[in-house]
């Protein structure tokens, strides 16, 4: 028991090392433009059918879900001012990120993790590139850039899924539902959104990032980084979703 | 009956190891190795299986750090380096690794390109399209430049490994293993390939092996090391002239008495 709460603690430190190193590097050029790009092409590209999909989804069951409780009090006309804070406030930079972490951050610990197998990072280190810079730096840049993006346009495909099922029941015209839905949504809403999707999107890279870094020799090791990065940017992402609701409530009131 | 070696310095050290350990835990690999490497001479270092030769040039080249003892390239010590400063002697050190290691998310032509691009900016396309050329040209594999590593064989990814070590023009090479694994015919070429780089390129180079083939045909001198400190050194035949039991069988295998 106490072999393991060390264990644990020793790993924090270790993390806790990994992201101070990050916020060192990600200041010192040179600067890796083309990999950040290509990073970014790489998350949010690849990621855009899986999100497309669940965002779409998510809007018609959410949707579809709400009706009776609200046509209970006979208030259905309030339907899509409810769907568009629950989208945008909760479930697009929710959704996106655990799909994301999935799909993305799996990805990166699977694939920084049989680079490091393979001592392919010792090779980037002796030949004269950093490779934390490389390869770390460049992929965190590239989840925090990306996630948010993502996230509005999960954001939108959800408030288009949620129209659909709008529009099938309760006759509501596109311009009436768009207009209800924007009314509803507040500045703080969106900036609830972004700051979420921004906390999300690093988290996933770092806790990707480091696994694969700091992945253990041998096959197995790679399979565990993966499957490591996923749990662990999982769980991370729940408690900073809770964090971050408490924050924006005291900003409301 | 070994190379010539005419051409060796005898005066000047690139590389100079003094009482080096290194533990991992309660594994005590390396106990006091001392190493001394000549402007112009290929080294050959014996051991058996798990005894730290590649940990040996790991903290050569900066990449683990000793426990104790110092370790000098190129009149530098390795572990007082900053980290730029690493950076920049890593440069002349050519890291031919055990797996080959070469990025398997890019071409061949990229991975040579790799070390170039980022550490020589001023370089233009065509000045890089013909170095990468030119060095694949030396080890045999022009034809490869747009395949991908896994598309290769292992005896192709370590002369694309050596390839793109030497695309720097290092002015020390360092061989984990080159011909593990491989056939004899390929094991010829590599072993020639490496006379070939000391000749053109001028490298002083270490080269770690159990193959005692390759040993006798590049090898300057020979070291081997034994529970971790090197406690036999000399040519070929001088090494082998005993009768200890850790190194009569590395030669009866191999030639097969
Ligand atoms: N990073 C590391 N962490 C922990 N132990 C290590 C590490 N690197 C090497 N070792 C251990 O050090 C010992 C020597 O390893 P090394 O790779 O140098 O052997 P070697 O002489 O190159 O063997 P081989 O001929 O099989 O390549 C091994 O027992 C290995 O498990
Ligand atoms: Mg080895």
């Amino acid at each position: 028991m106490i072999k393991k709460i060390q264990r644990i603690l020793i790993e924090l430190a270790n993390i806790h090392r990994f992201v101070m190193r990050f916020y060192r590097e990600v200041f010192m050029p040179p600067y890796e433009f083309k990999e950040i790009i290509r990073q970014c092409y790489e998350v949010g590209w690849k990621s855009l059918p899986l999100i497309s999909l669940t965002g779409f989804i998510t809007g018609v069951v959410f949707t579809n879900q709400s009706r009776p409780s609200l046509a209970e009090f006979g208030a259905t006309s309030w339907l899509p001012a409810l769907i568009s804070i629950a989208i945008i406030r909760a479930l697009a930079p929710l959704v996106t990120a655990l799909i994301a972490s999935g799909k993305v951050g799996s990805q990166i610990g699977a694939e920084l993790g049989s680079m490091r197998v393979t001592e392919q990072i010792d090779a980037m280190e002796v030949s004269g590139t950093n490779p934390f810079k490389f390869l770390v730096v460049s992929r965190v840049l590239a989840t925090t850039i990306t996630i948010p993006i993502l996230s509005f346009y999960t954001a939108g495909v959800g408030l288009i899924g949620a129209f659909l099922s709008v529009n099938q029941s309760e006759n509501t015209s596109f311009t009436v539902y768009f207009d209800q839905v924007f009314e509803a949504v507040t500045y703080l809403d969106i900036f609830s959104l972004v700051l979420k999707a921004v906390v999300f999107g690093f988290t996933i890279g770092i806790v990707g990032c480091y696994q694969g870094y700091h992945s253990s020799k041998g096959t197995e090791g790679v399979g565990r980084a993966a499957n490591w990065a996923v749990v662990m940017s999982m769980f991370l992402i729940f408690i900073e979703e809770i964090l971050i609701v408490q924050i924006i409530q005291a900003m409301r009131a | 009956m070994l190379k010539s070696g005419g051409h060796i310095d005898r005066d000047t050290e690139v590389i100079t190891v003094q009482n080096v350990s290194k533990s991992f835990g309660d594994l005590h690999v390396l106990r006091g190795v001392d190493l001394h490497l000549f402007k112009g001479e290929n080294l050959v270092v014996l051991g058996r299986s798990g005894t730290g030769k590649s940990v040996l040039i790991k903290l050569i080249s900066g990449l683990l750090k000793p426990d104790l003892g110092t370790i000098e390239v190129l009149g530098e010590h390795v572990d007082e380096l900053s980290e730029k400063e690493l950076q920049q002697l890593r440069l002349k050190i050519g890291f031919s690794f055990q797996n080959s290691a070469l990025y398997d998310s890019m071409t061949v032509r990229e991975n040579l390109e790799f070390p170039l691009v980022r550490n020589k900016r001023h370089l233009s396309r065509g000045e890089i399209n013909h170095e990468v050329e030119d060095v694949l040209d030396a080890v045999g594999l022009l034809h490869t430049i747009n395949q991908m590593p896994s598309e290769l064989s292992g005896g192709q990814r370590k002369r694309i490994g050596i390839a793109r070590t030497l695309i720097l023009r290092p002015e020390i090479m360092l061989y984990d293993e080159p011909t593990a694994g491989l056939d004899p015919i390929t094991c010829i070429e590599i072993n020639g390939l490496i006379n070939e780089v000391q000749e053109k390129y001028k490298t002083s180079s270490i080269i770690i092996t159990h193959d005692l083939a390759c040993a006798k045909s590049v090898g300057d001198r020979i070291v081997m090391l034994l529970d971790g400190k090197f406690e036999r050194e000399g040519e070929f035949d001088q090494i082998f002239d005993t009768d200890d039991e850790r190194v009569k069988p590395f030669y009866d295998y191999n030639f097969i008495t």
